[in-house]
């Protein structure tokens, strides 16, 4: 990979420096991520010990963290010592130990990035980051601007340079200082090269400086390199090409030392040969530190991971004579719904709750009423053929004058701050002590209007609009549903009332609003896609093809589509009007189901919320909820994924009395439909990215909030409505801000697959870019038998026994147990009645 | 009646004092420490404004607390509530009351809780000080911890590179202000043989028969106050240290930057306007001023595509127009203005996180894409002239660290080349001569005689200067400063029978916090290997304790008004003769420089990212 490291290819370099960069896109379409996936063709362990050796990332806890962990029991000693044999030997494992608990290490690291550009402080005297960036910064941001600025860039060309020099072909003033790299500019010497060859001189450093230039400010590179990979993630969209930074970058940096220095000064290599003894990508020194930080991650993780398996296998629920269902729940895998279909299942004992990636199948763009774009409604490397138009919507889009930009004129300011002015102190002291929503609040039900129609029949197949077929044909249809229908183990026992619930949620003063929303509908509310799904499934057509299929849903059973708001535990269903008689009744007591689970669901929620005492009542907590939602003040109004740590895909049975708290992603498969593992297989490749990706993106953000984060939100400044920064001269965070992971454990993700190992291997095997997951060991992965029970380990490419060694407590009730602790909670069986 | 000021200005002082005392952790009382001293403030406030404009509102003047007497000088301190205190405190209270609230949950479970709120409270109390003087020394008082207070609530994020950078940069601009109220002050000493009261320059008869007398002293001081304002309400060429403050959590950049500190400039305006009322000339310059900040700021405002710098220069171009109404003697409408403005920026700053979901939803219903409209080249020559320009901020930042940063390094580093101990003993020979000759003055040749304290002044501020440049040994920076104290001391002796009581009250608090930072200094070089000012080393994070005790000094050593220091100073002041203007100024920058050269020491030392934690390090850039 590394041969021919002292020739400087511009293609090579520029391609290595997409794949390393943040890859995060704007923030309306905030969809996580590994955040280190340049580094997933490795082994995790070595992976992570080659990112903090080149780009000086911490990438695990810190030895103390650890070792506070362990004083405070959430490192089992039991565990420290099952690891650390299976990983070092008996014999070792006493020194290993040893070492782990008490050996000084310095666990200081100097990076290899930024070392070479160091050297122009070093040796001129010039802080060339604070002399350029804040210029650059500013023109990116306007070239880039959404919507912020009242004047926009005047000239938008075919890209980032034209558009400069359009604009200073035809001005008296410039962006740069020095007419010499002014005339460069407008000469077009606009190649990378020859400008690298004036300011480093030696062919054999260009591949680093351009990497220690970019990762000075890696929030911006990263957002251009994306925007050039994908131009529509931008409504009003631009063209840029990371390239194209880079020259800019490249002059101004010319402009800054003829600007300071004249036309005399040396290139860097003059200083390079004697402080630059290692190449950014030379392959990092192993040191002993690295092993320990091995060894005390995967005893925390297996501290946890033990008891899980443990109570799998003591989960004695064995799944019964299937019976009537008094009705039955679709949800989204995501982790926070677990806890909902938890207190759902409690307070109906006979209903049945699933779980499947929240876009129900149905892939398609989304156009609402009056929108002039349209909106992806599925996980985000899919591209959809489809286009479902909301029609006969009523609603309004409510404004609010105080964000108006004529403020920012000088006369309509003036008339503005002395009228609105004083309202705004008003409305202010409003929403301080009596917190409401807003024109400002994004929230979930703006999504879709309650009340408006959707266009999901396709009548005609050349009936397109943007390019996109309008609508499915039946057989499309018939084809998404008998694959969801089959992939969650749905197939016979139809309740007469089926619930498909799309999740989003609600908040205010939230740049990363999206982040809050459904990620298998590329960070939107999931409840377009789950009311397609019900109307799909109430067709008589489709359910006469469905027939066809294997599947005979009964005349009586009816699909309603709801959505649940998880930041203020709230639902609305969509066509309810069209219920009538005896189902229309079922319908109005299951929402008292739903309404009492969700006072539950909040109360348990706030357990983790300092302000919220989590022992008064769930309908006086749920209240409070609900203003966090709505509160300007409120930088935490939910905690997302926050503990995330597990993935159970299998059937219900298995985890149904197991208290995981609010860590576990619950995938619906019944292995005994289908017995080769063909729904596995699309199952398990949505489970690793996105998952996978949610995991590892709380995960870094956690271990190092800093660099692999986005820091603490309270002074984020919005910019362009493209990303956020630290006041106005700061590069771009990308990353989780520290409310969002300060609760979280990294702890990798843990998936448990209920069916036989070899058909899960054979499974994987099937798709390479999701076995790489988890042979590379970026997530756990155990099988639980569904005959025996045997739990398996999945360890360097074969499926090994496992023996939990954990003892499980038993409670009563779920209320008991999270009354008592703000923390993270063992796992517990629960004992209904 | 009179005494109820004392409540505004006590209960912060009180609530900041007990804030201090609360254990970090807990965080109930910290913030309920603040919400109580700022609700209480705004309740006793409207309660007695109440009474107050029933009684037809007279002007309150409390005329307290002699702080230092000697013959012929008096330091008080006063204070005075009019109409333009009172709506000035009813904004200040009520912006601060629901921030405090606000920030109550908003910075729940941040590191800084407790400094966060300290520093609010800190703040507080400068407001109120400043609002309610009666006089310049007690406005001064004032004056002064709005400087620090900011400084260190834009430096709250002190191991990031550029809160730090940018605090410093604000400090620095502050100062300057500060130059403008220390000539200010001198000169009208001499105005009035006496420390003036607001409450006196409403004796029409009495300020125009002072004036008339020395139009031009009047002229220059109005000018002087002009400065400080300007620099304080971010007007040209001041401007971008504003957008620059919004480095710390956003409710703290919302009240001061957003609306309270930034229109402190033209509270002073409107304070002094019946003693500028009557100089036309001066009343033209003010609203110039006011008419090209709030067209340039306008403009760069209008391309600024981030929302904290947008509000930012929204609000300094109202600001300059309030500056026009107020040179227009439109008090009124000014004061409406202020408050109508201050609550619009502290919302829409409060609100600006929220512009991302609601401007993008805007954008998904209501784009039409951008029409290029045809225009003349010429136009649209001088349309993308005016764009670049605003872009580059007018270089309004790069022309004041030329002429600000940069001048002073480099004449700083023109007079850095002897080593430390040739430095010393020059300075110290020419320090023990002085004091010598100072009673023995046959030895001075009689062309020297009338020029030694201006030499000596100027040897003085060479002093700072190389403090300000020093880049390896903090407690030679330190050194130097004690020094020019000395060498103030000593010029001021020469100009001016200046007696041994004068002396002792302005050196007891330059020794006092000289020795302490000078201890402080030396152990954490004992603890640290390496401890030099060439670049920031975020000790803070590992010494806070021994940080909060070298600000303390440095703050002493400022001559902040914590040691008697701070009466030196204004009694050195008086010793300055009214035609001595070179010495005067030279005086004050010396003044002024010392508190930027400090304020960088304590900076590089203690702020910054920590220089032992590599790994969790903020980038630079962030």
């Amino acid at each position: 990979m590394e041969i021919n490291e002292s020739l400087f290819s511009e293609h090579h370099v520029l391609h290595k420096l997409k794949h390393y960069l943040p890859a995060q896109a704007p923030l309306k379409d905030f969809i996580h991520h590994n955040t280190l996936h340049a580094f997933q063709s490795e082994k995790f362990f070595y992976a992570l010990h080659r990112a903090t050796g080149i780009f000086g990332y911490k990438t695990l806890l810190s030895i103390n963290e650890y070792r506070e962990l362990f004083h405070q029991s959430k490192i089992s000693p039991d565990i420290i010592a099952k690891v650390v044999a299976e990983k070092k030997g008996d014999e070792e494992a006493g020194k290993w130990i040893e070492k782990m608990l008490h050996a000084n290490y310095r666990q200081q690291v100097t990076p290899r990035i930024g070392r070479l550009r160091s050297l122009w402080k070093r040796n001129y005297h010039i802080d060339m980051d604070a002399d350029i960036q804040p210029l650059l910064f500013r023109v990116l941001c306007n070239y880039l601007d959404q919507g912020i600025a009242m004047w926009q860039f005047p000239v938008i060309k075919e890209g980032l340079l034209e558009s400069i020099l359009a604009l200073e072909q035809n001005s008296y003033s410039s962006l740069f200082r020095t007419n010499e790299i002014k005339e460069m500019f407008l000469a077009g010497k606009w190649e990378i090269k020859p400008l690298l060859d004036l300011l480093v001189g030696d062919e054999s450093l260009y591949e680093q400086y351009l990497f220690d230039q970019q990762f000075a400010h890696p929030g911006w590179s990263g957002l251009v390199a994306i925007i050039e990979s994908n131009p529509q993630t931008l409504l009003d969209t631009r063209k840029i090409l990371l390239r194209e930074l880079i020259v800019f970058e490249l002059l101004l940096e010319l402009d800054a030392l003829n600007y300071h220095f004249g036309p005399v000064w040396a290139p860097l290599q003059k200083f390079a040969s004697s402080s630059l003894d290692e190449l950014l990508f030379q392959p990092v020194k192993h040191s002993e530190v690295n092993d320990v930080l091995a060894l005390w991650q995967e005893a925390f993780e297996w501290s946890y991971y033990d008891q899980v398996l443990a109570a799998l296998t003591l989960s004695d629920e064995q799944e019964k004579v299937k019976t009537q269902k008094s009705f039955q729940a679709m949800f989204c895998i995501d982790d926070r719904e677990a806890s909902l279909r938890r207190y759902i299942e409690k307070h109906d004992r006979d209903c049945e709750t699933f779980g499947t990636a929240g876009f129900y199948g149905v892939e398609f763009f989304y156009k609402p009423e009056h929108g002039k774009f349209v909106t992806k409604l599925c996980p985000a490397p899919v591209t959809p053929k489809y286009l479902i138009k909301e029609v006969d919507s009523s609603h309004k889009h409510n404004r609010d004058p105080h964000l108006t930009k004529y403020s920012h004129s000088l006369l309509t300011g003036w008339l503005i701050s002395q009228t609105l002015g004083f309202w705004s102190a008003f409305r202010l002291f409003l929403n301080i002590f009596k917190p409401s929503m807003g024109p400002a609040t994004a929230t979930s039900f703006r999504h879709m209007d309650q009340f408006a129609k959707l266009t999901i029949e396709c009548a005609d197949k050349n009936d397109k609009e943007d390019g996109l077929q309008i609508g499915f044909t039946i057989d499309e249809m018939v084809d998404r549903l008998e694959s969801v229908l089959k992939s969650i183990g749905l197939v016979d026992n139809f309740a007469s009332l089926i619930y498909t619930f799309g999740h989003g949620s609600s908040s205010v003063n939230n740049p990363h609003y999206s982040a809050y929303d459904c990620g298998a509908c590329s960070g939107r509310p999931g409840s377009v896609n789950s009311r397609v799904f019900c109307q799909m499934a109430n067709h008589t057509t489709v359910r006469e093809g469905l027939k066809g299929r294997g599947i005979f849903i009964p005349d009586t059973t009816r699909f309603v589509a709801g959505l649940h708001d998880t930041t203020r535990d709230e639902m609305v269903f969509y066509d309810e009007e069209l219920m009538t008689g005896e189902i229309a009744a079922a319908h109005q007591r299951n929402k008292k189901i739903f309404n009492d689970a969700l006072d539950e669901n909040a109360k348990e929620r706030s357990r983790r919320f300092e302000v919220i005492n989590t022992a008064s009542s769930a309908k006086k907590i749920h209240e409070h909820i609900k203003d966090r939602s709505v509160s300007l003040f409120e930088p935490r109004p939910e905690l997302n994924h926050a503990t995330n740590a597990l993935c159970v895909v299998g059937r219900r049975g298995l985890t149904r009395n197991i208290f995981l708290d609010r860590r576990v992603f619950l995938n619906s498969y019944d292995y005994s439909i289908d017995p080769e593992g063909k729904y596995l297989l699309p199952i398990l490749k949505a489970v690793a990215p996105v998952c996978g990706g949610i995991n590892l993106e709380y995960f870094f953000s956690r271990v190092d909030n800093q660099k692999l984060g986005a820091g603490t939100k309270l002074p984020h400044n919005v910019m362009g409505l493209i990303g956020v920064a630290n006041g106005i001269d700061g590069d771009l965070r990308p990353g989780l801000p520290s409310q969002m992971i300060e609760v979280h454990d990294p702890l990798r993700l843990l998936t448990i697959v209920e069916h036989f190992p070899d058909v899960i291997l054979t499974v994987l095997q099937n798709s390479p870019e999701t076995y790489e997951w988890f042979v590379n060991d970026w997530i756990h992965l155990a099988s639980i038998n569904p005959v025996n029970r045997e739990l398996r380990y999945f360890k360097n490419g074969s499926f090994v026994p496992y023996e939990p060694i954990s003892k499980i407590e038993v409670a009563d009730d779920e209320i008991s147990i999270i009354e008592n602790t703000e923390d993270n909670i063992a796992v517990h069986l629960i004992k209904h009645e | 009646m009179d005494g109820i000021i004392h409540f505004f200005v006590f209960i912060p002082l009180v609530g900041f004092l007990i804030s201090l005392f609360i254990p970090e952790k807990k965080e109930f009382f910290i913030s309920a420490v603040a919400f109580t001293t700022s609700g209480l403030n705004f309740l006793v406030l409207v309660s007695l404004a109440f009474v107050w404009i029933l009684q037809g509102h007279p002007p309150l003047s409390l005329d307290e607390l002699v702080l230092y007497r000697a013959y012929g000088y008096l330091f008080t301190l006063n204070f005075y509530f009019d109409k333009i205190s009172c709506v000035y405190l009813f904004v200040g209270s009520l912006l601060t009351l629901m921030v405090t609230v606000y920030s109550r949950y908003y910075l729940h479970r941040e590191v800084g809780y407790k400094r966060f709120f300290n520093t609010i409270l800190f703040f507080y109390i400068g407001y109120s000080i400043t609002v309610l003087s009666g006089n310049f020394e007690t406005l001064f008082v004032g004056w002064e911890i709005l400087g620090i207070s900011s400084f260190l609530l834009i430096a709250f994020y002190r191991n990031r590179y550029l809160p730090v950078k940018n605090g410093i940069k604000v400090f620095s601009i502050y100062r300057i202000g500060d130059v403008g109220m220390l000539l200010a002050m001198w000169l009208s000493h001499y105005l009035w043989h006496e420390n003036i009261k607001f409450m006196q320059l409403n004796n029409y008869v009495e300020v125009n028969e002072h004036i008339q007398n020395h139009s031009l002293v009047g002229v220059f001081i109005s000018l002087m106050l002009l400065v400080a304002a300007a620099a304080k309400s971010a007007q040209l060429p001041f401007s971008s240290w504003l957008p620059r403050a919004m480095e710390g959590p956003t409710p703290s950049s919302a009240i001061f930057y957003g609306s309270l500190s930034v229109h402190i400039g033209v509270f002073l305006l409107l304070r002094t306007y019946p003693f500028w009322e009557h100089q036309y000339s001066v009343r033209v310059i003010i609203g110039l001023l006011g008419l090209c900040t709030s067209v340039v700021t306008m403009l760069i405002a209008r391309v600024q595509s981030s929302v904290k710098s947008q509000i930012a220069y929204a609000s300094a171009s109202q600001i300059g127009l309030i500056f026009i109404e107020v040179a227009l003697g439109f008090e009124n409408v000014a004061l409406f203005h202020f408050a109508g403005n201050a609550f619009l920026r502290t919302y829409q700053l409060l609100v600006s996180p929220s512009l991302v979901s609601y401007l993008i939803r805007e954008q998904f219903y209501e784009f039409t894409p951008r029409k290029h409209d045809e225009v003349p080249k010429w136009l649209g020559k001088i349309y993308n002239s005016v764009y670049l320009l605003s872009i580059k901020e007018f270089n309004l930042d790069r022309f004041l660290s030329r002429y600000l940063w940069d001048a002073l390094k480099s004449i700083g580093q023109k007079v850095n080349y002897f080593d430390y101990k040739l430095v010393i003993s020059v300075y110290g020979a020419v320090l023990l001569g002085g004091f010598y000759t100072l009673y023995h003055k046959q030895y001075i040749p009689g062309f020297l005689q009338n020029y030694m304290s201006l030499i000596i002044a100027v040897l003085g501020l060479i002093l700072v200067l190389k403090s300000f440049v020093e880049r390896k040994s903090p407690r030679m920076a330190w050194l130097y400063i004690i020094m020019n104290h000395c060498f103030i001391l000593l010029a001021v002796s020469y100009n001016d029978h200046f007696d041994m009581e004068h002396a002792m009250v302005y050196l007891s608090g330059v020794f006092a916090s000289g020795v302490v930072g000078y201890l402080s200094l030396n152990r954490l070089m004992k603890a640290e290997a390496k401890v030099d000012l060439n670049r920031f080393y975020g000790y803070a994070a590992k010494y806070k304790t021994l940080a909060f005790v070298f600000l303390v000094a440095c703050m002493g050593l400022a001559g902040f008004p914590i040691t008697p220091t701070f009466i030196g100073e204004d009694l050195i002041f008086s010793h300055i003769q009214q035609n001595q203007l070179l010495f005067a100024a030279s005086i004050s920058f010396s003044l002024i420089i010392d508190g930027i050269s400090l304020m960088r020491i304590y900076a590089r030392l203690f702020l910054g990212p920590y220089v032992h934690q590599t790994l969790e390090a903020p980038y630079r850039s962030s």
